[in-house]
């Protein structure tokens, strides 16, 4: 999670230098959680991480250069120009990749383990990542139902981060507590501090194991706060400054700091170590992107068919 | 013996399962009991646990469909009714759609549409949706017209490595009817001259196309040679086969059973307008349904839709040109 704060930054200050096209969305607030995910994840499991789990991303085995050459549209990267920032992955290693409709990945982790089922693949979990504001879609009702009418082993990770965009929970909905849903679909449902890397870690680890286990969906809902803009575009002046110093408002980095240091896993010497390593590692990211070559649209095939025989080619400038 | 088209699409179905272990049929009513139109009939019988129903969620059920893909699984996707395909529109054209082509990873799932009007379905379940899912890059649009394409095509549409909207016309289901399945086909790609004339070129496809010969029978009692073009597939669409004929005709007429606003008609009239002006002795000409959602009574449904009677006034108004 230290490594994602600090890759974050990194995307932030390119993005401020006018580096980076498009948006740039940080995880910052949310990354215990994010990293508890991609900790309870082997390989052959499935991830459908969502904008702010940089940390999940990392833990579940995506390189910084990997992060780096999609924010920077190297052609290098894993999409190769055609999609940048949070929209990358590589979906034949597990790690889907988001497209921005929320909710619209739930479904797609369960054709995964649908597709692990029918193949013959046991102990296979899959973790799709929402927010509070993805709860109100169709997509994610129909998706929850789905997995729990087919009983898949998928746990849905709700970041209840207080806002969707600009968008306070009062007006998202209406239930006492989003994680009373469960209880609507048949399904177990838990609830964890965000910002508690401990708490996320034994929750996620329950939650994954229970779904390895055959019990079944599980819904995890967390209470965080974003502490960031939805982008960096967004000042975020909403933001109601009563909730940034409530509990679930502590920065789930500086809480894992002290926990680390409280429960004697290490000192303080040793973290600043792990700092510096971070940093070196993304410097040394962004480094190689800065002297990579950007897309060529010469050289682009402008072909959204694998079937390349099929596909049309044309494009209304006559023969 | 003879097979209907509804047939030959469920034994299209029943050879792709038994061909291939990865293909699975997925959608609402499919299993048990065989399918609202019984395009499933007896699957979920001889391929147990691979012929499943769906709950009602066609978001869910394209979603799921394009995740199973990534894992190499071959879906079959069947939506009730074509019309219901827009409750899982963006998981078609921004999730299946897309991902080849962000991801490099291909998406192999075969969503079939029963589509069209029959007398008495009504606004929601009589849509002609081929156009709006012909507009998205990224997607092969089938509409086959004969029992032999709906067996043929069926069967490539679940080879093919990209993802297939397969477009079967519900009025074809029970009357048309072949003699026996086919052994070999056109490629996907490829027109077919339904029925050759050198005095006008009549393009259609799905259940247009037998209104056009209708047409072409009819006007040859006139003494008029009308060519009939069948598309087969309208993405990729063969303008080499349609201009081909237009050369040896000079005009063109297109019909579609869709809304007339853009679609398959305007892009026909478009590209052979654009790439082939000179082959063409008067302005070409398109007829569609009505710009109405479909109606239900018979008599309005009649006239909302092109049929052989209001296509032969087109054409002959064309011939006197």
């Amino acid at each position: 999670m230290l490594l994602a704060r600090i890759l974050d930054d990194k995307l932030a200050s390119l993005y401020r230098g006018g580096k980076i096209h498009g948006g740039v969305f940080l995880g910052r607030g949310q990354e215990a959680l994010s990293v508890s995910i991609g900790l309870s994840l082997r390989k052959q499991d499935i991830f459908a991480p969502l904008i702010r789990d940089a940390a999940g991303r990392l833990a579940f085995g995506e390189t910084v250069l990997d992060a780096v050459r999609t924010y920077m549209g190297s052609p290098l990267g894993p999409m190769r120009a055609r999609d940048g920032n949070v929209h990358r992955g590589k979906p034949r290693e597990g790690l889907f990749v988001m497209i921005s409709h929320l909710g619209a990945m739930i479904s797609m982790v369960n054709g995964a383990l649908l597709a692990h089922r029918f193949k013959g693949i046991t102990g296979t979990v899959g973790v799709a990542s929402l927010g509070e504001g993805g709860t109100s879609t169709g997509a994610f009702h129909e998706a929850l139902n789905q997995a729990a009418v087919e009983r898949l082993p998928l746990v849905l990770v709700v970041a209840n981060n207080e806002y969707a965009y600009s968008t306070p929970t009062s007006r998202q909905f209406a239930c006492r507590d989003l994680v009373d849903k469960a209880i609507g679909y048949g399904i177990k449902g838990h609830d964890v501090e965000g910002n508690d890397l401990d708490a996320c870690l034994r929750l996620l680890q329950d939650a994954v194991d229970r779904a390895r286990n055959g019990q079944g969906p599980q819904l995890v809902v967390a209470r965080l706060l974003r502490l960031c803009g939805h982008g960096e575009h967004d000042m975020a002046d909403y933001v109601d400054p009563r909730l940034k110093s409530a509990t679930h408002g502590r920065d789930c980095l500086k809480v894992a700091e002290e926990q680390i240091l409280q429960q004697g896993w290490t000192d303080r010497s040793c973290l600043e170590t792990w700092r510096n390593e971070a940093i070196h590692k993304v410097e040394e990211a962004v480094a190689i992107v800065q002297r990579e070559p950007a897309p060529d649209p010469y050289r682009e095939n402008w072909c959204a068919l694998a079937s390349k025989h099929l596909s049309e080619g044309f494009s209304g400038t006559g023969a | 013996m003879s097979i209907t088209y509804l047939e030959a699409i469920r034994e299209a179905q029943a050879k792709a399962l038994a061909d291939d272990p990865r293909v699975y049929i997925y959608g609402q009513d499919v299993g048990a009991f065989g399918g609202a139109f019984k395009a499933t009939k007896n699957l979920a019988q001889e391929f147990p646990g691979r012929v499943i129903d769906a709950p009602i969620s066609e978001d869910a059920i394209v979603g799921s469909a394009v995740g199973a893909a990534i894992e190499g699984m071959r879906p079959i996707i069947e939506m009730q009714f074509a019309d219901f395909s827009t409750t899982g529109f963006n998981q078609i054209v921004n999730q299946a759609a897309t991902l080849f082509w962000r991801t490099n990873v291909p998406c192999p799932i075969t969503i079939r549409l029963p589509s069209g009007g029959t007398s008495g379905t009504g606004p929601f379940h009589s849509q002609s949706l081929e156009a709006i899912y012909a507009h998205y890059p990224g997607l092969v649009v089938m509409t086959p017209a004969t029992v032999e394409d709906a067996y043929s095509m069926l069967l490539e549409a679940v080879v093919i490595d990209d993802p297939v909207i397969f477009c079967e016309h519900k009025l074809l289901y029970y009357h048309l009817k072949a003699e026996k399945l086919p052994t070999e086909a056109l490629p996907t790609g490829k027109a077919r001259i339904a029925r050759p004339g050198r005095d006008m070129t009549l393009v259609a496809y799905s259940a247009m196309v037998h209104e056009a010969l209708a047409v072409a029978e009819e006007l040859a009692l006139e003494g008029s040679e009308v060519e009939v073009v069948d598309l087969r597939s309208i993405k990729p669409l063969d303008t080499d086969t349609v201009m081909a004929s237009v050369a040896r005709t000079g005009r063109l007429l297109c019909v579609g059973e869709s809304w007339p606003w853009g679609g398959v008609t305007a892009e026909v009239i478009a590209r052979v307008s654009s790439e082939g002006f000179g082959l063409l002795d008067v302005p070409p000409q398109r007829l569609n349904a009505k710009d109405t959602p479909v109606p239900y009574h018979p008599s309005l449904w009649a006239a909302h839709r092109p049929t052989a009677r209001s296509i032969a006034a087109a054409a002959r108004k064309l011939l006197r040109m």
